[in-house]
């Protein structure tokens, strides 16, 4: 019914506080290239791009399921449950249940992605500080 | 039949993308994780379908079976467009920028 629009509102969210961390990153690496410093690690402003990505895109496609079974009118109030009262119902419930599970296991998969990428981070780190102790032992 | 057909769409968009990594030139990941993103949602969706029909979900129709694919096959199409006009915004490889100032010159 509009299960969609639930992503969609996160989505909106997620965008907006990438752009934030995008903007505080970039001061940051000011600030880091004044002390020579350059960091390896991929921003999280990137990651958090994965999540927007998979909202938007998602809701998106979903939006034209919906158009495509007649649940979306171009017309007010543009969603055919909004139309009565039990509908209204329904289609809040569906959004409450749905809606809600939707955008919880897409965030909840990007959580999975993010700690993946940080433990994969955290290794390759891990081995290039053994290489360089290795490499100062052998000209030693 | 949807979410089957966004599935595979996904997959191959992954294939593609993890062989051409870590260069991503002409933004494949994008178009992997909007795919994803439906394919996960619309997962969730059969997920409550099958909650209310049981065994019924996986016996639909030939009808519905053939409108699911159609809607399928125009979702990964939506998709694909979606895709394009990012590609172009963006244009990466800065395709867009130069035949244009070529015209214009």
């Amino acid at each position: 019914m509009a299960c969609f629009l639930v992503p969609t509102a996160e989505a909106i969210v997620t965008t907006i506080v990438t752009k934030t961390v995008k903007n505080k990153e970039a001061k940051a690496v000011t600030v880091d290239s004044k002390n020579a410093e350059i960091s390896e690690k991929i921003p999280f402003s990137r990651k958090l791009g994965w999540l927007n990505n998979m909202l938007w895109g998602g809701s998106a496609l979903l939006a034209f399921e919906h158009l495509w079974h007649g649940e979306i009118t171009p017309f007010f109030p543009f969603l055919t449950a909004a139309a009565s009262q039990a509908d209204t119902t329904a289609m809040l419930q569906e959004m409450a249940t749905v809606g809600v599970a939707m955008a919880v296991i897409v965030t909840a998969i990007w959580g999975c992605m993010v700690a993946a990428s940080d433990a994969i981070e955290k290794r390759a780190s891990k081995d290039e500080n053994a290489q360089i102790a290795e490499n100062c032992g052998d000209v030693q | 039949m949807t979410l089957l057909t966004t599935v595979f769409a996904a997959i191959i968009c992954t294939v593609i993308w993890y062989r051409h990594a870590p260069a991503d030139e002409m933004k494949i990941s994008i178009l992997c994780l909007m795919y994803w993103g439906a394919s996960i949602m619309w997962f969730v969706d059969a997920v409550f379908e099958y909650s209310e029909l049981q065994a019924a979900y996986f016996t639909p129709a030939p009808a519905d079976m053939l409108n699911d694919l159609y809607l399928g096959l125009s979702v990964v199409a939506l998709g694909l467009v979606i895709w394009l006009v990012i590609l172009f915004i963006k244009d990466p490889k800065g395709v867009v920028r130069a035949s244009l100032l070529r015209k214009k010159q």
